[in-house]
């Protein structure tokens, strides 16, 4: 009952070429190549800003606590795509123009700092009570307190859920190519419309995130490991 | 408001007290844990807390670290106050700045240890010395050295708090305590988290600073033996209030009102 499946008329439309994937390779590298280098930085600005909205939430002053409060949320609730978009298309109008490189990282780093954020957060509230109160003990002011004693505990339970974010935002970059930035999604879609071949390229690009995001999950658990050892937690 | 004219802006004289806490009154909503509380601690001496749990005693050291606010009162230290700040000629709640210097004076030691788990012992005992006061690290390293062996902890210095025993931890977070140099130690039931079995080192070592340094100590403890031997004077706390109050031989010998004795004989039954 599958014949149908070993039949000549079906089984050509996997018509699939090595010649031209192997004609493809490297431009789908240099394009892997530019979704690292987008995923990292943007990554990193999320790694920073986050960090400061999570600390600017636990301040004294209730005008900055909910203000960053409501943005986190706003962010969190509206679509990243309409974040580059608005950031592209929007910021000229009001004198602000910036290439598609750079809107999309100050996108994609703005929308994830509102993640990680409430990743640190999670971390810092996980520091006991006491930790607090050893270090007013020790006569240590706010700001040694978070450096020496709180941020180094709350990074180590952080890490698996900041590491989560990692491989998310690595995911998250073909949504730059809406605006122009050339990562993978944008290049498969640039040879799909100069050679009317669709299969090879969008298949390699599958395989190519495929084979960065999933040793990713155990690399994160390593690094958690090594940080604790380091930590002597 | 409360009258702040009644309350001088430093205690000056003969004998000034090491710690001094005038009227001092604390509540947590319409709950009164302190109420109109007159304690004054004489330099040098022991001073030990004792009574049922919710009496306040703890929140008298708390207080006192200002890990507490107080809503009445004001507390001094060694004559200068130290829950409030003189300004215009007047007692005004202390603000951060002000809390920093003062605090300075002041160490404690806590029930749970409270060590920094991503530190040595040694780095433990040396980050308030390098972080704080701003001590060379060589210099501060040979303080904390010199203070881990008064505890007997030199052995174990490299090692983190994970890998020491409740008692050992108590003694190097006695150790980080001293680091800073304080003129007033707190001890707030430093050996009630411990196994019965190594409660003696901890108390050891705290006879030893009683008898070798001249520190002003309060402490809060449910080991009556040991109040009983090391203590200057005993406080008997009871629903906020000092009940009754003396050297240890007549507290615990001759106790004069009715509630220091129902406590007493509880206590001695549980033995």
């Amino acid at each position: 009952m599958f014949d149908w499946l070993f039949t000549d008329d079906w089984f050509p439309k996997f018509d699939w070429r090595w010649d031209f994937a192997w004609e493809i390779l490297p431009r789908l590298l240099e394009a892997t190549l530019n979704t690292l280098i987008a995923a990292a930085a943007g990554y990193l600005i999320a790694l920073v800003v986050g960090l400061f909205l999570a600390l600017a939430q636990r301040t004294n002053y209730r005008t900055v606590t909910f203000a960053v409060r409501e943005f986190v949320e706003f962010v969190r609730s509206t679509p990243l795509l309409l974040q580059i978009f608005f950031i592209f298309y929007v910021g000229p109008q009001f004198g602000v123009t910036l290439s598609p490189w750079v809107s999309g990282m100050i996108a994609i780093g703005l929308h994830y700092s509102c993640y990680l954020s409430e990743v640190y957060r999670g971390g810092i509230e996980s520091v006991p009570k006491g930790q607090w109160e050893a270090a007013t003990a020790l006569n240590m002011s706010t700001l040694q307190t978070y450096k020496r004693v709180v941020i180094p505990q709350a990074i180590p339970p952080a890490i698996a859920g900041l590491g989560n974010y990692l491989v998310g935002i690595f995911k998250d970059t073909p949504m730059l190519s809406v605006i122009g930035v050339a990562e993978l999604i944008h290049t498969a879609n640039a040879i799909g419309s100069e050679t009317w071949r669709y299969l090879e390229a969008y298949t390699m690009v599958g395989i190519i995130f495929l084979v960065l995001s999933l040793p990713a999950a155990g690399l994160i658990r390593a690094f958690e490991g090594f940080v604790r050892r380091k930590l002597g937690m | 408001m409360e009258d702040m004219s009644a309350f001088p802006l430093e205690i000056t004289g003969e004998d000034v007290p090491m710690v001094s806490f005038r009227k001092v009154r604390k509540a947590y909503g319409s709950l009164v844990v302190l109420d109109n509380l007159d304690l004054d601690v004489a330099a040098g001496e022991m001073v030990t807390i004792i009574g049922p749990s919710g009496s306040g005693k703890t929140t008298v050291l708390r207080m006192l670290m200002t890990l507490e606010q107080i809503n009445g009162g004001v507390i001094y230290v060694d004559g200068q106050p130290l829950t409030h700040m003189s300004k215009g000629g007047t007692l005004v709640p202390a603000n951060q700045r002000h809390l920093r210097k003062r605090r300075a004076d002041i160490g404690m030691c806590f029930q749970h240890f409270n060590l920094f788990p991503h530190m040595t012992a040694l780095e433990n005992c040396m980050e308030g010395p390098v972080q704080v006061l701003g001590l060379p690290k060589a210099e501060a390293r040979a303080r904390s050295e010199e203070l881990l062996e008064l505890v007997g902890m030199i052995d174990k210095k490299d090692q983190h708090p994970s890998r020491l025993s409740g008692g050992q931890q108590q003694r190097v977070a006695i150790a980080r305590a001293l680091a800073m140099r304080p003129k007033v130690m707190l001890f707030d039931e430093v050996t009630s988290a411990l196994d019965p079995e190594v409660i003696g080192e901890v108390t050891n070592v705290i006879r030893k600073l009683v008898s070798e340094h001249n520190l002003t100590m309060l402490m809060v403890t449910h080991q009556m033996g040991f109040a009983r031997d090391i203590s200057d004077r005993v406080c008997f706390f009871y629903d906020g209030k000092i009940e009754e109050q003396g050297k240890p031989a007549d507290l615990f010998g001759n106790p004069k009102r009715e509630r220091t004795q129902q406590f007493l004989s509880a206590v001695k039954e549980a033995v």
